[in-house]
């Protein structure tokens, strides 16, 4: 009998546990919902679905970028329509890293009556998911899904960030142009982004005169990389790029020093990430990245008070005060959505789609315009290298077309 | 392949096998006991990595790792007494389902807890240290698993055929009831098997993530997994079996890598398992020839 009871009790606890947990995550729309009451009794409310994992491969990233958007929200509270001052409720959904879990995540927040989406970390569950926000007319904006299919033929998916051929090119002429002419590939098997940038990284390399020399993949949530290394180091290429999730990306570094590669090893956007230098110590030393943004060097006046104000307010979420490239993408997507319903006035996803074709404004990481595939018309990135356990400033690329 | 960068592979996968053997053990002997598939065992061994990184982070390594020994441990041991033990008479499903829940739990709640960043797993001073012989690298503990592998798999053959609790323990799996009308403390003798299978496990993690630096909630998940696949590969419910099935999904997995089929790589180790279960569904070492602890 008491032996019953202890088991009751225990189980009582693991439900209460999990409770708590499913508190949390969705915390931060509750903790807005409740600003937007109070602050606006009486007040009108216009729902944005934040669409961003939080948990599974994908969740470190994608928490930093739904940071920027909560600081966003934070800095542009209300939007004027009409006479009406309406509030910005932030209604956010965890799809897990998985495009299964994104439909859900989605339907989900068809079903808040969103007038608009923002995200997500990761191309893969944003194509999963762009078809259920064209089909209920409502537009999303991406802030650092960088493969090409999640806007194409689609009307109601934007992004800020620029795109994975340009990505690829970029790194393919940075390689070109400092001596590397051989190269090995290493994606992610299964994965829209990693294997969209290898892609067309190689096509940009070729074109430019490289060699690849070897091409390797791995599974996802995979964590021992000797094997394909080795390969990789009997082809002996003078870079490795290797574009991969936060994950794995310590691991593919740290085995290839321990495995005696001295090559350059690369990757893009996802690696601006102060949790690899963590973890991959001493050996992440040298290696190269693109990126979207930096913090040293504010493209304008909204990237200087925006890197005044995010850094307490990562401080205050207990993290790094290294802005991620992530959360800046995060605060422009809101921006982008933000200055669309402004110009819309309404709350409509149809009028406010309409809006963002032809929406134009500084945001943090560089001046936004759509073209009419709904991509950021950029033509620039970043290149960093860590050093001294520091992501450092290399050069800008700007490529045409 | 030259002769060198195909000697590296071997390294590799003799190594992967080593650690999945000592894992595969876990699952192996608690089934032998209690016919009982611990689906929590690589979550288990996932915990043990978080639990070396903050002993890691407040106490020199000479007692942090017993220390994560013994905490994996009262871990394997609590679980089975919270979720298993109440079941006892119950169906073999329903603890099977229990296991599951285990499992999911422990997941969900280092996600609560740790976050699913991956964290750094600490450098236990002289595990990585690296080797160069001729154009082979690769770090100490790569040498150390598959030897130490067989050490512990020695010692633990010994424990079961040379000493009272191995007596008890080998009773138990042969006819549970009889044994505890023998005067067998059944419970005593389940905790320990448990308490054996969690240590392996988080020796087994601590050699595992060593070597592979990054701990995350569903680290133990894809391991646990395989070495469910070695175990029944070896034949569920015999240790040599399982220690057999771990080097082979190790290093047949490396190879298929290195062939460039890293596509099939995990598919390989599920073939297998339908391989086995069609051909002999006893496995290598079925329970018929040898003794089921």
């Amino acid at each position: 009998m008491n032996m019953k009871k202890i088991v009751a009790l225990g189980m009582t606890a693991a439900m209460a546990l999990n409770l708590a947990a499913c508190g949390s995550s969705s915390s931060g729309s509750a903790a807005s919902g409740a600003a937007a009451s109070k602050s606006a009794s009486g007040d009108k409310v216009i729902k944005i679905g934040v669409f961003e994992p939080t948990t599974g491969e994908n969740g470190g990233g994608g928490f930093q970028e739904a940071l920027g958007i909560r600081y966003a929200n934070q800095t542009h509270k209300t939007v004027k329509i009409g006479d009406d001052e309406y509030t910005i409720e932030l209604v956010e959904v965890d799809n897990k890293s998985d495009k299964t879990e994104a439909v859900n995540a989605a339907n989900k927040l068809m079903g808040e009556k969103v007038s608009g989406v923002i995200g997500s970390y990761g191309s893969g569950v944003s194509i999963a998911a762009g078809q259920i926000f064209a089909d209920a007319k409502v537009p999303a904006v991406g802030a650092s899904c960088t493969n090409p299919q999640v806007t194409e033929g689609n009307d109601y998916y934007f992004r800020v960030c620029f795109l994975d051929p340009f990505q690829g090119t970029v790194m393919a002429n940075y390689a070109m142009q400092n001596g590397y002419k051989t190269a090995a590939v290493l994606t992610q098997l299964g994965d829209d982004y990693s294997s969209g940038l290898g892609s067309f990284f190689k096509t940009a390399f070729t074109n430019l005169g490289g060699t690849i020399a070897d091409e390797e993949q791995f599974q996802t949530n995979q964590t021992d990389f000797k094997a394909v290394l080795t390969n990789i180091k009997a082809a002996n290429p003078d870079i490795i790029f290797a574009p991969s999730s936060i994950t794995t990306a310590p691991l593919i570094i740290k085995q290839a020093r321990e495995l005696g590669i001295t090559s350059l090893i690369a990757a893009g956007d996802t690696w601006e990430n102060s949790t690899i230098i963590e973890n991959a110590g001493d050996s992440a030393e040298g290696v190269v990245l693109s990126t979207f943004f930096d913090e040293a060097e504010p493209a304008n006046d909204e990237a200087k008070s925006f890197i005044e104000g995010f850094k307490p307010y990562l401080k205050d979420n207990k993290q790094d005060e290294i802005i991620p490239a992530v959360s800046a993408l995060g605060y422009d997507a809101y921006l982008a959505l933000y200055n669309a319903i402004e110009a819309a006035q309404s709350t409509d996803g149809e009028k406010i789609k309409d809006a963002l074709k032809d929406v134009k404004f500084d945001g943090v990481t560089g001046s936004i315009s759509f073209d009419e595939n709904g991509d950021a018309k950029k033509n620039m990135a970043f290149i960093k290298t860590i050093e001294k356990g520091q992501f450092k400033f290399l050069t800008t690329t700007t490529i045409d077309g | 392949m030259s002769l060198t960068t195909f000697l590296q592979q071997c390294l590799t996968g003799i190594s992967l096998g080593g650690a999945y053997a000592l894992i595969a053990i876990g699952y192996t002997m608690v089934y032998g006991i209690l016919r009982l598939i611990n689906f929590a065992h690589g979550d288990i061994f996932m915990m043990a990595g978080y639990f070396m990184i903050f002993a890691m982070a407040s106490m020199p390594w000479f007692i942090a790792v017993p220390f994560v020994l013994l905490v994996t441990t009262v871990l394997g041991v609590g679980i089975e007494r919270v979720a298993y033990k109440p079941l006892r008479s119950a169906p073999r499903m329903s603890v099977m389902i229990s296991a599951i829940g285990v499992s999911y739990l422990l997941q969900n709640l280092a996600t609560y807890l740790f976050t699913a960043l991956p964290m750094a797993y600490p450098e236990i001073p002289g595990l990585k240290k690296i080797f160069k012989i001729g154009g082979l690298s690769a770090s100490f503990v790569t040498f150390f698993t598959p030897v130490l592998t067989i050490v512990l798999v020695y010692l633990l053959i010994t424990l079961i055929h040379h000493t009272k609790m191995g007596m008890a323990m080998r009773a138990v799996s042969k006819d549970y009831e009889t044994a505890a009308l023998m005067g067998i403390d059944i419970n005593r003798t389940i905790s320990f098997t448990f308490a054996i299978g969690s240590l392996l496990a988080a020796i087994g993690s601590i050699l595992y993530f060593t070597d592979r630096m990054t701990v995350f909630p569903f680290s133990g998940s894809l391991p646990g997994l395989k070495c469910f696949v070695a175990a029944v590969f070896g034949g569920i419910g015999s240790i040599p079996g399982a220690v057999v099935g771990g080097f082979v999904l190790g290093m047949g997995e490396t190879a298929l890598v290195a062939a460039g089929y890293s596509t099939f790589s995990d598919a390989f180790t599920f073939v297998v398992l339908i391989i086995i279960l069609l051909v002999r569904p006893t496995g290598l070492f079925g329970e018929k020839t040898t003794n089921k602890v």
